[in-house]
């Protein structure tokens, strides 16, 4: 990928320029909270059964606190990739048409299965959306709310927008993306579309 | 010839097609290209399967020019 700056990063200048150490400190630190949210229900709930064993649905309570938590952040991440509902017939055809000739057949091919298009960086493989991307990155996926504004483009056009943007600038993308989730890509998966699977899947092989 | 084409809602549009001899039809796709870009539009070159690359001057030599809008963080 070509090492020009995205202009839409100035939009952000606050935010560091996400690199290879960066990201993987985000996605330690987006662990670690989520740790941190989790732990203390479970141990509360722990501590008050070793307690008093009738506080159980105050127990069961906090471990259901514990459990939603992670669950509706991985959920989030797993939205990014949601599709959105397609307009009329015959612009998408053209859209697809012109994003089919920016990338090549598997790519082409995992899109029409998927809704979703592989592309390669330096930072992992991404899955690009119209909404947003996964970055899957050695045993993690990291999922970017990213878009562009215009809500009467065809979804492939949003996807062409953001393709290009990365292609463009990767570490760029990453800084203008708004991290939504990080962590195992089981768990993103296990919310995501049947139908979108596969492109994780194929994803995550590459990072194998 | 090249082509400056546009995503929009149509899917996208042709803006302006040039060929290296037709100095006419280069003028009209500089302009067009100069418009679109004061409305806002980014121009980009692909360069090959990964690789793209943003421009501010229309490239006469590239086969595909495509504008496209800013993205932000959803």
């Amino acid at each position: 990928m070509a090492a020009s700056s995205l202009p839409e990063a100035s939009a952000v200048y606050w935010r560091p320029r996400v690199d290879a150490a960066r990201l993987v400190r985000r996605g330690r630190t987006w662990t670690a909270t989520t740790v941190a949210h989790t732990v203390p229900f479970i141990g509360t709930a722990g501590l008050l059964f070793g307690l008093e064993p009738l506080s159980f649905p105050v127990d069961f309570a906090l471990l259901a606190h514990a459990w939603a938590i992670p669950e509706l952040y991985a959920r989030r991440g797993a939205n990014v990739v949601r599709p959105k509902p397609q307009g009329d017939e015959a612009p998408e055809r053209v859209a697809v048409g012109l994003l089919g000739d920016l990338v090549g057949h598997d790519a082409r091919e995992l899109h029409a299965q998927t809704g979703l298009v592989m592309e390669r960086g330096k930072l992992g493989t991404w899955l690009v959306g119209e909404g947003g991307a996964l970055l899957v990155r050695g045993r993690k996926v990291w999922c970017y709310c990213v878009q562009v504004r215009h809500p009467d483009l065809p979804s492939a056009d949003r996807i062409a927008h953001l393709l290009l943007a990365l292609r463009s600038d990767e570490q760029g993308f990453a800084t203008v993306a708004n991290l939504a989730f990080a962590g195992s890509p089981r768990r993103v998966r296990a919310r995501m579309r049947d139908s979108m699977r596969p492109a994780l899947d194929r994803a995550a092989k590459t990072q194998r | 010839m090249s082509r400056l084409i546009r995503m929009d809602s149509t899917g996208h549009s042709t803006l302006a097609e040039w060929t290296a001899g037709d100095h006419e039809a280069i003028e009209r796709a500089v302009a067009e290209f100069r418009r679109e870009l004061d409305s806002g539009y980014y121009a980009m070159v692909t360069e090959g399967e990964g690789h793209a690359r943003q421009v501010t001057e229309l490239p006469l030599d590239a086969e595909l020019v495509i504008l496209r809008r800013p993205i932000a963080g959803g």
